[in-house]
Parts: C-alpha cells; sequence; structure tokens
C-alpha cells in the first residue's frame, strides 16, 4: 500500500522527488505536464499581444488544476471505482439540466451558474463517462458480451448526445471517443468494430440531415475553405498562412506577424497551434508532438502496470483520449479535420479544459502510486 | 480482490489488454506521423508560397457596417429612424498618461467612479491600439465641454454610433416591431460575412420580415497596418450599401385615431385599402414602448410587460383568436344565396329560440321575445339568431365550409408579417382528426352565428371583409408598399389575387344589408350613420366569453368585466365604391353595435373626409 517503504523504485531520492512520492504524484509525467504548462505561458505571451494579465489569469488556472490533480492522486483508486455510477448519474442531470435551462433561457447554454463560477457539465462527463464504462465492463469477464456491449453503447450514446445538442459538437466527439476507448482497450472484437465503422460510415446522409445549418457550413467551409474567404474559410486560411510561413526553424519567439496583426481569429484558443508552429516551424512542431507522445506513452505505460481490470481500462482510456484531444484540434488547425471547437490540451487559454485534463492525470497518478505489492 | 476475480482467465485478459495497448500505440503513432507528413506539406513545401501570403497579409481588412434602411408610413412620416448616440473612446496606447488623463475628464464631465472602474475592466480586455468606451450617451453638456478641451487630450475622442429609435413608441410597436443585440444563436446562422460589423438585428415586426432588405450589403476597406496591428492608411475601399428605405401603406394619423379610438378597451383594429390590399391601420391595444428592446431592456421591465394582466406585448390584431360572432352572417347569408339554399324575400318566423327536430335543447336568439317573420335582409340588419339557426342547419357544415373558405377564414392572410395565427374554419374532417368525434347538428347552428369552434384574428377578418366589399375579388393584406433602395425601387410583397365567383344579384343583395345595419330604422348600428355624404355598410358582433347557461337570465352588469362579451364589428365604405375595410374587436366590449362601430366609424370618417362624395 505504502509507496514512500521503497524509495529506491523510483530513482534518485533527492528532497523533492520524496516530497513528490509522499503527495503519489508520479514524476515522469507531472515533469511532462509542467512542461507543457510552462510552454503554454510562452504562447500565450505571444499569441495575447504580450499582455501579462492573460498569463496571470491562466497561471492560476494553472495552479488550481494542479492542485486538483494533487488532491485525486491522493485518492485511493477503489473510491473512484465505488463512486463511478454516481458521477455518472450526477453528470448526465447536470447536463439535463442545462438543457432545460437553455431552453428556458432561449439558446444554448452550456454552464451552470454557480454564482462564483461558471461549471460546465460537458467537462466532468469527460471524465465521469470512461469511469462508469470501466466499471460497467470489468464487471464481468472480458472481452465483453454483446448485451453488455448494447448497454455500453446506450451509456455512450446518452452523454453524447445531450452534449451534441447543447450544440458542442467538439466535446461530444471526446466523450464519444473516452467511452469507445474503454470498450476496445476492452478487447472489443475487431470485427464488431469493423462492422460499427461501417454502420456509421453509412449513417452518415441521415446525420447530415440532422446536422444544424452552421455545422453543415463548417463540413463544407472544410472541404472547400477558399470559397468563402471573408466568412467561414477565414480561420483555415489563415491558419495554414501563419503554420506555412513558419518554415522549418519558424520566426522565433515573438514574431508571429498572423496573430500579432489580428488575421488569426481565436489564436489563443482553438488555433493557438498555427502561432506556435509559426514562431518554432517545423521543429517546434514535432518537439510538442514528442512531449505529446510522451506523456501518452506514460498513460499506456501505467494502464499496463495497473493491477485490476478498472483501473486498466480507465487509465488507458484518459490517455487515449487526451491523444484524440491532440489529434483533433491539430488536425483542424492544420487543415485535416473540420473546424469543431476543441483546444489544444494544456496549450490553449481557458479554464475548464486544463482543470478537467489535469483531474484525469490525477486518477492516472493515484492508480499508479497506490499499487499493492504482489 | 472482489471474488469474482477467481473465476476470470487473469493471463486470457492480461494478454488481451496488453495487446490493445499496443495496437492503440502503434495507430497513434501512426496518425502523428500523418500529423507530421502535413506540417512537413505546409511548412517545407508550401513555405515560400505561404511565407508570400503572409507578407501581403499586413494588409488588414476591416468591415464597413451599412446604414439600416428607415421605415416610413404611405405619407413619408418616420416611423423607424438611426438617431446618432455620442461616446468618449480612450485609446491607452495613445496617452502618455492614463491616471492623470483618467482623473482629469473625471472632473470635468462629473463621471462617477463605477465607470472610471468598468473603462479599466473593459481596457484590460481590449487588443492594443483599439479604443474602449467611457462614458455612453453623451447628452449636449457633456459633449460641449469636451469638444472644448479636446485638443489637450490625444487619444480621447467621441465617436458616433447609430441607434435604432421609434418615435411613436407604442402606436407602432405591434407593426414596425423592434431590433435587438445579434444573440448568440443567432450569430451561428447568420451569414458571417455580411453581419461581421453589426450588432443588431431585426427581431419582431416588419423589422424582423424585411431584415434582409432592411440591413443592405457590408463592405469593407483594405487597412494596411504595421507590426503592432496600428493602422496606418486605407489603401482601398468597397463602401457598404445601405438598406433600402421602406414604405409602408400604414397611415400613422389614421392608425393614432383607431388606437385612442378604443379608450381603454382592450383590442384590435385593422383597416385594409380595398383596391390594393394596403393595410392604412393596424392596431394591436395595448402597445408597449420597443426602444427599450433596443439598448437591452432590463429584467425588471421585461417581467412587468410579461405579467401585466393587459398583455401589451401580445399582438392581437396579428395573433389575437376571436369567435366573430355575428360578424360572420353575411358570410353564412351569402352562402345560402349561391347554394339556392334560401332566397331573400322568403321569410322564416323568429319565436326568440329555434330547437333542432327531437332535442329538447333551445338555441336562443339575443332579443328574448324574438324578431317575428324576417327575410334575409331584416335578419342581417337585426341579427336575427333564429334565422340564421334555420339557415346553416338547412345548408350544413360542408356547404358553409367549403363556401366561407374561399374568404380566408382558417387560413393565413399572407399579409408581410412573420408569427401570423391560422385561426380556426371547423369542418368535420377537422373534428374527426382533432377531437375523433362525430359533427353534430347543433354544431352546424352555432357555427351560423360565428360561435362555437370558429375563431379568427382581426386581420382575417378585416381581409374578409375587404374581398366581401370588392365583389368577391380577394385581397391579400400587405403592410410594405415599396421599398427604396440607393439603385433601384421595387414594389412590396407580390400579392396573389383571385376571384371569388358570385352572382352579382346575390352580393348586392348582402351588401344592401349591411347598408341597413347602419342606416334603417332598426339597424344595430344606427348610431353611426348620421351626417356623412357616403354610406358606411357593416356588421355588428358580440362573441361570448362563456356560455350562458339554459333559460339563465343574463345581465351584463352583474358580470364581472372580464367575463363581459367581446363588442366586435366589421365595415367598408363607401358602400356604392368601397374603398376602405375596417375591423374592430374591442375585448369585453358588451355590444358590437354600441362599442366597436364607432371606433370603425371614427376611422372610416377620417380617412374619407378629404375625398368628395355627392349626396346618395
Amino acid at each position: 500500500m505504502k509507496t514512500e517503504s521503497r524509495p529506491e523504485h523510483f530513482g534518485s531520492p533527492s528532497l523533492l522527488g520524496s516530497l513528490l512520492r509522499r503527495l503519489h504524484i508520479d514524476i515522469p509525467l507531472f515533469l511532462a505536464l509542467l512542461l507543457a504548462a510552462l510552454l503554454s505561458l510562452v504562447i500565450l505571451y505571444s499569441a495575447g499581444s504580450q499582455e501579462t494579465d492573460i498569463l496571470i489569469r491562466q497561471g492560476a488556472r494553472m495552479g488550481l488544476a494542479f492542485g486538483l490533480m494533487a488532491v485525486l492522486a491522493h485518492v485511493n483508486p477503489n473510491q473512484f471505482k465505488r463512486y463511478s455510477a454516481i458521477l455518472f448519474g450526477m453528470g448526465i442531470f447536470l447536463l439535463v439540466a442545462v438543457l432545460i435551462m437553455g431552453q428556458i433561457g432561449k439558446g444554448a447554454q452550456r454552464w451552470l451558474d454557480l454564482g462564483f463560477f461558471r461549471f460546465q457539465p460537458s467537462e466532468m462527463i469527460k471524465i465521469t463517462t470512461p469511469m462508469m464504462l470501466a466499471w460497467f465492463v470489468a464487471d464481468q469477464p472480458l472481452p465483453p458480451k454483446l448485451g453488455q456491449l448494447l448497454i455500453a453503447s446506450l451509456l455512450i450514446l446518452l452523454p453524447t448526445l445531450l452534449i451534441a445538442v447543447q450544440p458542442d459538437l467538439g466535446t461530444a466527439i471526446l466523450v464519444a471517443s473516452s467511452g469507445a476507448g474503454v470498450l476496445f482497450f476492452a478487447g472489443l472484437s475487431w470485427r464488431i468494430m469493423l462492422s460499427i465503422i461501417v454502420i456509421l460510415t453509412s449513417l452518415t446522409p441521415i446525420l447530415w440531415h440532422f446536422m444544424r445549418g452552421y455545422q453543415r457550413d463548417r463540413v463544407l467551409t472544410f472541404l472547400n475553405p477558399e470559397a468563402d474567404p471573408l466568412g467561414r474559410g477565414y480561420h483555415i486560411i489563415q491558419s495554414k498562412i501563419a503554420i506555412g510561413s513558419g518554415g522549418i526553424y519558424g520566426k522565433g519567439w515573438l514574431n508571429s506577424t498572423q496573430s500579432e496583426l489580428d488575421f488569426l481569429p481565436e489564436s489563443s484558443t482553438d488555433f493557438i497551434f498555427a502561432v506556435f508552429a509559426e514562431e518554432f516551424g517545423l521543429i517546434g512542431c514535432v518537439g510538442l508532438l514528442v512531449l505529446y507522445l510522451l506523456i501518452i506513452a506514460r498513460c499506456l505505460y501505467i494502464a499496463s502496470q495497473a493491477q485490476d481490470t478498472y483501473s486498466r481500462l480507465l487509465a488507458s482510456s484518459l490517455g487515449f483520449t487526451f491523444f484524440v484531444y491532440v489529434f483533433v484540434n491539430i488536425g483542424m488547425v492544420v487543415g485535416v479535420l473540420p473546424v469543431v471547437g476543441v483546444p489544444l490540451p494544456l496549450i490553449s487559454y481557458g479554464g475548464t479544459s486544463i482543470v478537467t485534463l489535469l483531474a484525469g492525470f490525477g486518477i492516472l497518478m493515484s492508480i499508479h502510486t497506490h499499487k499493492k505489492r504482489l | 480482490m472482489s471474488p469474482i476475480y477467481s473465476v476470470r482467465d487473469n493471463t486470457l485478459e492480461n494478454r488481451l489488454f496488453l495487446e490493445r495497448i499496443i495496437a492503440a500505440f502503434l495507430v497513434i503513432i501512426l496518425l502523428t506521423i500523418a500529423l507530421t507528413v502535413r506540417l512537413v506539406y505546409l511548412q517545407i513545401v508550401g513555405h515560400e508560397h505561404y511565407a508570400s501570403m503572409a507578407k501581403s497579409n499586413s494588409v488588414k481588412i476591416v468591415p464597413l457596417t451599412p446604414t439600416r434602411g428607415l421605415i416610413y408610413d404611405t405619407k413619408g412620416r418616420v416611423l423607424a429612424e438611426n438617431t446618432a448616440s455620442y461616446s468618449l473612446e480612450l485609446i491607452p496606447e495613445q496617452i502618455e498618461n492614463l491616471d492623470d488623463t483618467l482623473a482629469k475628464l473625471q472632473v470635468l464631465l462629473a463621471i462617477p467612479n463605477e465607470k472610471i472602474e468598468q473603462f479599466q475592466k473593459t481596457r484590460k480586455r481590449q487588443k492594443r491600439f483599439a479604443s474602449s468606451s467611457l462614458l455612453l450617451n453623451m447628452n449636449d453638456e457633456e459633449l460641449a465641454k469636451f469638444a472644448v478641451v479636446r485638443p489637450y487630450f490625444p487619444g480621447v475622442d467621441i465617436h458616433t454610433q447609430m441607434v435604432r429609435n421609434y418615435p411613436y413608441a407604442e402606436l407602432t410597436a405591434h407593426v414596425i416591431g423592434y431590433v435587438g443585440r445579434i444573440n448568440e444563436a443567432e450569430m451561428k446562422i447568420l451569414p458571417m460575412s455580411e453581419y461581421r460589423g453589426s450588432t443588431h438585428i431585426g427581431k419582431l415586426g416588419i423589422e424582423s420580415s424585411y431584415e434582409t432588405v432592411l440591413h443592405g450589403k457590408t463592405g469593407y476597406a483594405e487597412i494596411e497596418t504595421n507590426v503592432q496591428a496600428r493602422s496606418l492608411n486605407t489603401l482601398n475601399e468597397v463602401n457598404p450599401e445601405p438598406g433600402a428605405n421602406l414604405y409602408l401603406a400604414l397611415d400613422i394619423e389614421l392608425q393614432k385615431i383607431a388606437y385612442d379610438a378604443l379608450e381603454n378597451f382592450n383590442g384590435a383594429v385593422v383597416a385594409i385599402d380595398i383596391k390594393t390590399g394596403g393595410v392604412l391601420t393596424f392596431v394591436s391595444r395595448p402597445g408597449f414602448d420597443p426602444n427599450p428592446f433596443v439598448v437591452g431592456i432590463s429584467n425588471e421591465a421585461y417581467q412587468a410587460l410579461q405579467s401585466s394582466d393587459n398583455q401589451p406585448l401580445y399582438n392581437r390584431a396579428l395573433r389575437g383568436l376571436y369567435p366573430p360572432g355575428s360578424t360572420f352572417k353575411p358570410f353564412v347569408a351569402l352562402a345560402g344565396l349561391e347554394n339556392e339554399v334560401i332566397n331573400g324575400q322568403q321569410k322564416l318566423f323568429c319565436p326568440g329560440y329555434y330547437q333542432l327536430p327531437g332535442v329538447p335543447h333551445k338555441y336562443r336568439d339575443w332579443r328574448k321575445g324574438g324578431h317575428g317573420s324576417v327575410n334575409l335582409h331584416e335578419a342581417i340588419t337585426q341579427s336575427c339568431d333564429v334565422y340564421f339557426y334555420r339557415l346553416a342547419g338547412s345548408l350544413g357544415i360542408d356547404n358553409i365550409y367549403n363556401f366561407v373558405k374561399k374568404f380566408g377564414f382558417g387560413e393565413k392572410t399572407g399579409i408581410d408579417l412573420d408569427g401570423e395565427k391560422l385561426g380556426l374554419l371547423p369542418s368535420r374532417d377537422w373534428k374527426a382528426k382533432q377531437k375523433n368525434r362525430a359533427w353534430y347538428p347543433g354544431e352546424t347552428l352555432i357555427t351560423g352565428i360565428g360561435q362555437g369552434y370558429l375563431q379568427v384574428t382581426p386581420l382575417q377578418l378585416a381581409t374578409a371583409t375587404a374581398t366581401l366589399a370588392n365583389h368577391g375579388n380577394v385581397v391579400t393584406p400587405f403592410l410594405v408598399e415599396k421599398m427604396v433602395a440607393a439603385h433601384e425601387t421595387k414594389p412590396g410583397p407580390e400579392v396573389h389575387k383571385g376571384v371569388i365567383p358570385l352572382k352579382p344579384d346575390n352580393i348586392n343583395q348582402i351588401i344592401n344589408a349591411m347598408v341597413g345595419v347602419i342606416h334603417s330604422e332598426h339597424g344595430t348600428a344606427k348610431s353611426i350613420g348620421h351626417a356623412i355624404p357616403y354610406q358606411i355598410a357593416g356588421k355588428t358582433g358580440t362573441a361570448q366569453v362563456f356560455n350562458i347557461k339554459q333559460n339563465a337570465k343574463y345581465n351584463e352588469h352583474d358580470i364581472d368585466f372580464k367575463l363581459r362579451d367581446h363588442a366586435l364589428f366589421i365595415s367598408f365604405a363607401p358602400a356604392a365604391d368601397p374603398m376602405i375595410a375596417v375591423a374592430v374587436i374591442a375585448e369585453n366590449g358588451g355590444h358590437g353595435g354600441s362599442v366597436a362601430a364607432p371606433i370603425a366609424a371614427k376611422v372610416i370618417k377620417h380617412y374619407l373626409k378629404d375625398f368628395h362624395f355627392e349626396q346618395p
């Protein structure tokens, strides 16, 4: 139970190292996350017109997020398992509440106003959905049976649809993939996965029918951005110009003309990768991708070392979803995926996504640092 | 560990899971390589191309917002205008000592501390070299005070902004509607490039239904900027095209007369130019002041409007549903003549009630003793219910429905406003579908006197009256007469005309009877027929708000005001060559003849006062 009884297991017995272990912090993961957070502040300073205000605000959010990570890392993973279903139920309840309040308030609403801060239930459900599925699937021997799969699909569809109608397509994709990730790691047979993909592809025309006008526009613009340069194609064109003009070595820190001249919209939120690519070039981009890969690799390693099915599935799914996050954002900024409104994880400006992300990493650390010795 | 683990094949599970981890990581590596390939393509292969594009990108495109079109009445009086609103704007980067400047301005213009704090907050959210406003809606005194010292305040300036204003306020609220700030949901569906610089959009009424015409076309300016995003000079400008000015058929003077004539009654007055279909007055009382909606109405003020018993936000003329009562009788009478169920001379006896054979229920006449023996003309002028019970009974609901439908009952009139209600013209089919019941003969009788399921909007009633006055040539009502843009003038909405085939003798009999309502000794609205050089044709109506119990005594003074009958009146004039049709509904007005008819008469008399008529 107690990990500090074998400190040599973790390498150098520095003072900081032993403190972090006492706190149930996984050092490689923590260092990678810290590096990403520092990188975020560096880019934000440039993307946000060199306003220190933005840095202070984002720094405060990061502090809060790292704090939450430390707290969750301390919790025994059995507790997560025990409360999985209750937390998921609460999340669904809040999603429905937001939906109803949005209808009363005439217009889209994603958050609940709790007075001192705005809470987005869709953020909470990003973590509770894989928790719920891992709990549900781990109950029976793996791989899951057909009946289980049907129920599991409903458990994924329910939050996904509730978020998709908000409408927040980006978050809906992340929630769906976090649930699907659990099923994949639980050993869902390749044949079933293939048939689901075939069915989903054939459903595309029907999905198109139900899409809102602006969502259709986004897909059409993605297919041909030059058709509407002042309107919806603007983001993608400007973003490609920023990235392309960066070249191999980049223009250097604070030298992004595209964001500085205000051509690149949302340069500090969803499109921050374009600023990064313009300033640090291909070398910087590959470096950032490697950092992301290291984080993901560590997550999957933690999953492979986990001792019970629930922990394994949850850890691997959280790592996998983190990659989906990265892929969807960078994919849209470089113009290979439609614009769906997903921030670049750990780097983009904004409070809700970094808090949820680090909460997820806190759970991963908890799984890794609470192992029973066999 | 839980006991269930013992039945699991742990080695199998472990192997499966490790397989999946490896598979997932391989997929992740592959997709990351794909992203890298794309980056190589953009940053190495396409680098030169994008770098040159980035250079030419020092030209910034800013939208130039078009001026919203104005709305005039038929005589060119402004109903919706854009008035200038002045604000004090500061560009912090151009001010040497901001705190000092703020302190000086605070003393000069007596600015409260909260506004300074508000400014500091918005300033921090702004882009560099963009202005933030310190004072909004400056008055003349503030403007003059600042104008004197302006040279001493570099980086501080007065900006002019156009704000929509409705000078006639509650008089036009239900016609013109209002504009309001574009909200999040609208932002998503609006064409982005067109609304890039706009802050407001039509939310209701003409402002909403003619949004695209009124808005105009957004232009843009290409501005050269330096690395600090500071504007240097304008290279090229494509001017915005201002929105078209709309001229309505509505006469605001007549509108005011109708609005005032309703006095304290809630209700609606709709007047239509019979020859064209132009809507001359479109009154729904009470109205509301639309101006607060433009700048953003406070929550309390909005709640007060919403919860008011008089429902000022409710457009009665367009969406109010009322039983037409006896105003429906001319249409039923015409159905009787056209279907050859009756002839005009045939007399029927009215004992004050009517009974269907074998049914004890007494269908009562409004006059307790009855009207005695009456022909069609007398039945209309005196509004005899029993005559119409019998006529409706012999026509049957199918004939009534098929004929009256042609006048537009139960259908939208097609006016150029959104949100019109359908009303309800009941039929056998409708009842089978909606109520899952057969149609009862008794329901035909009460439909014959404009009660029962029947529901009409004031606009429908006025339109049907105009079509009647027009001898069956269908009139489609419209508000916008013409749209005047910079280069061209377009007519209002396309009007679909139709003709209801009617025998001239039949329609003339009906019109004569409607003249009798005003100009004969026993007419129910004879009080309005004095001292005019032309004749008015009309029909009174009283619509029951609730059903009177069988044999119960009915005294309107004993009844709570809100339960009193609605007073209705339809009319057109001059009867010989009709020009204007008016429908009036005064909620809880009691009698059509004494309350609603004088309101219509005021509108008609005012409209026709400038025309010359030979004494009949």
